[in-house]
């Protein structure tokens, strides 16, 4: 077909992708990546004024120079990552849960508030499952609530999940107030220190074992779920359309309901890990803003359980990486999160491409 | 409740009730363009340390700083530092067509690091030791009509509690009524609403999306960002503190656009209110420390109350903006 020359062909347009080869989508996002980190370098270098490349060793020595500090890491990656695996069914069914701050809390109020009661009383293993077991479920609880009303009223559940992470955070405060050890520090200090009740039992001499084992179980379980288990077809036909999932006759309330369970007792089951697998305490830090960077891993992950072990370890090692500089530097460790945020933009703003291609003027005239 | 209880309640509540006051118009005007910016605490964040900032080295630069200049730097500063924090959002979801939720996340991280790490690193930066401290700038914002805010009437100090604030309080309330008649009496008002209803309608009847989307998010952004410039230089009085509470500020701000159901004139009563509460814990007699800690529940307890009962009695009046949350791509129709 031949075109008339159009006085008002925009210089640029914009052509959605009918699809792209996935060397070339993982071509792009590591270009993004690379990209953030010399902007990162940049701002590094300004506050500095050191060469950007001994910052980035000086961030892998912090992040793992001994193997303390590697495990360390691992350890909060898997804390992470837990979470993200947490969000992906939410996120997938297109339930925005901004709430997993508040679901990590509950978990992490439970866990501590039983490991005080019953002490050493019965063993630790038994301990350990109920603890798990009231967590998930006390997880689930505060989960199904956004998504009830959001089945039944079409409530929505972005702001109220979102305001339930501050009535959590209050939660939390009351009973870190209510447990206070000793009287007047305001924390609960660590949590059966002598016993160790209800600590999680170091595995081949190493205290972060468990931790990475439950993960790692729950990540590949959630692969799963997803991917070959007909309720997580059905989150994925809601996710994409609850006009096509209602026409299948699947009940979009019922799956809401029961996928927000699922996503509150996981972020709960997080909160479990943080208290009885590494800290032994309980405080309003104890989620520390990662249920809201848990979003980002599982969002960029596109839900993918593996993908989301890479960019987990990314963002931690990064975390990791400024602490170190900063402390070298005499300078306060909120620089990772300023890196985080330029590396996590430049990802985003890398999907439009990855998706979309730009056409200038006066290319591509033939065909299409 | 005496009154030399009461009078600082209220002072406390109007000052906190300002700043989310700033933060809930700001989100309001966004908000009515579709975009549903969570980086509001992150936008706050870089406004607040743009203009403690500009005023730091304004004050460091000069021998004799004058308060009037310093107040124009800063409050500049800020507007423009929480504009750019608006641009970057618009930028990510409207052009590059990122997911508005994830991407407001992000800003509220890099916002929030940012102004935690100059604030906290910024004398040691400059050569200097120990904290920021803007004394002259933050005593221009706290500069009162004096022959008002001494008034008493039959010996309560009507002066204090209505005329004893700095002229940011008083900006505020004029933005949210400007706000309501631009949003309902004018026709770019207008225009802007339809964009955050229906955007493939608003396309079709001519309306430039991506500029109304842009206009009211980096506006809207810029007015966050003095609610966070009169949190540091009013009540912290011009130093920085990296205790987070700039951050619960902003979602409080967040809380207090749904309780006001988008409008701005419900804002401003809503803003004392949310400051009100914010405090009540501090004046209820014989409450147990861990009790007051539930008592600060109260501001998001209520907002999760109104949105339920909005959502529950659909009146059409109430409802947030159709399209809200939601990417608009022309082509996707």
């Amino acid at each position: 077909m031949s075109r008339e020359k159009h006085a008002h062909e925009p210089w640029v347009r914009i052509v959605k992708r009918d699809g792209i080869a996935r060397p070339k989508a993982y071509g792009i996002r590591i270009l993004a990546v690379l990209l953030s980190l010399v902007v990162s370098g940049v701002f590094i270098y300004a506050i500095t004024g050191l060469n950007p490349m001994d910052i980035y060793e000086a961030m892998w020595e912090g992040a793992f120079g001994t193997s303390r500090r590697s495990w360390v890491t691992v350890r909060d990656a898997m804390m992470l990552l837990c979470i993200g695996i947490g969000l992906a069914p939410a996120f997938k069914m297109k339930f925005w849960n901004v709430g997993a701050e508040g679901q990590i809390l509950i978990g992490g109020i439970m866990t501590a508030g039983i490991m005080r009661m019953v002490g050493d009383s019965i063993p630790t293993p038994a301990l350990l499952v109920i603890m798990a077991v009231v967590s998930l479920a006390a997880g689930a609880a505060w989960g199904v609530v956004p998504a009830v009303f959001k089945a039944y009223w079409n409530t929505n559940e972005t702001l109220f999940t979102l305001m339930m992470n501050y009535v959590a955070i209050q939660l939390t405060s009351y009973c870190v107030s209510l447990w206070e050890n000793p009287i007047g520090s305001n924390t609960v200090g660590i949590i059966n220190q002598t016993t160790q009740a209800g600590w999680f039992p170091a595995i081949f001499g190493q205290s972060y074992s468990l931790n990475v084992i439950l993960v790692l179980i729950l990540t590949v379980g959630m692969y799963l779920y997803l991917k070959y288990s007909k309720q997580g077809y059905e989150i994925t036909v809601v996710g994409d359309s609850e006009n096509t999932a209602r026409y299948a006759g699947i009940s979009v309330k019922k799956v809401t309901i029961r996928t927000m369970a699922i996503s509150g007792a996981i972020c709960a089951f997080a909160g479990f890990i943080a208290v009885a697998g590494s800290s032994h305490t309980i405080s309003t830090t104890t989620a520390g803003g990662r249920g809201f960077t848990a979003i980002i891993v599982a969002w960029l992950a596109q839900f993918n359980s593996f993908v989301m072990v890479l960019i987990s370890f990314l963002l931690v090692f990064l975390e990791k990486g400024a602490t170190q500089i900063a402390s070298q530097f005499n300078l306060n460790d909120y620089a990772s999160e300023v890196i985080t945020g330029i590396i996590l933009f430049f990802i985003l703003g890398s999907e439009f491409f990855i998706n979309y291609r730009l056409v200038f003027r006066g290319k591509e005239r033939e065909g299409k | 409740m005496t009154q030399a209880q009461l009078v600082p309640l209220l002072q406390s509540a109007v000052v906190f009730g300002t700043v989310i006051l700033y933060g809930a118009l700001g989100e309001i005007l966004t908000e009515k363009s579709g975009n549903l910016n969570l980086g509001v605490p992150g936008v706050m964040y870089l406004g607040a340390i743009a203009g403690l900032a500009a005023s730091f080295f304004y004050e460091n630069s000069v021998a004799e700083p004058s308060g009037a200049v310093s107040l124009v730097l800063s409050f500049l500063a800020a507007f423009v530092a929480a504009a750019l924090g608006g641009l970057i959002y618009c930028f990510l979801t409207t052009t590059l067509r990122a997911n508005q939720n994830v991407t407001g996340l992000t800003l509220t991280i890099f916002g929030g690091g940012v102004a935690n790490f100059y604030g906290g690193n910024l004398s040691t930066l400059a050569g200097g030791v120990g904290q920021i401290s803007v004394s002259t700038t933050s005593l221009a914002y706290r500069t009162t009509i004096p022959a008002l805010s001494g008034l008493t009437v039959a010996g309560f100090p009507i002066g204090t509690l209505l005329f004893g604030y700095g002229f940011l309080v008083y900006l505020a309330i004029a933005i949210a009524i400007a706000m309501h008649w631009f949003l309902k009496r004018t026709r770019k008002g207008l225009n802007l609403r339809a964009v955050g209803e229906n955007p493939g309608t608003a396309d079709a009847a001519g309306i430039n999306v991506t500029r109304n989307k842009y206009l009211a998010t980096c506006l809207g952004s810029g007015i966050c960002g003095l609610g966070s410039l009169y949190f540091i230089m009013d009540y912290t009085k011009g130093t920085w503190s990296t205790d987070g509470t700039i951050e619960a500020l902003g979602w409080l701000a967040v809380a207090l656009v749904i309780f006001a159901t988008w409008k701005p004139l419900n804002a401003i009563w809503g803003s004392y209110l949310f400051g009100l509460l914010y405090w009540m814990y501090m004046y209820i007699p014989n409450l147990t420390r861990s009790s007051m800690e539930l008592f600060k529940m109260l501001p998001y307890v209520v907002t999760i109350a109104v949105l339920v009962v909005t959502s529950l009695r659909k009146k059409r009046e109430n409802q947030p903006p159709a399209a809200l949350g939601l990417p608009y791509f022309r082509e996707e129709r």
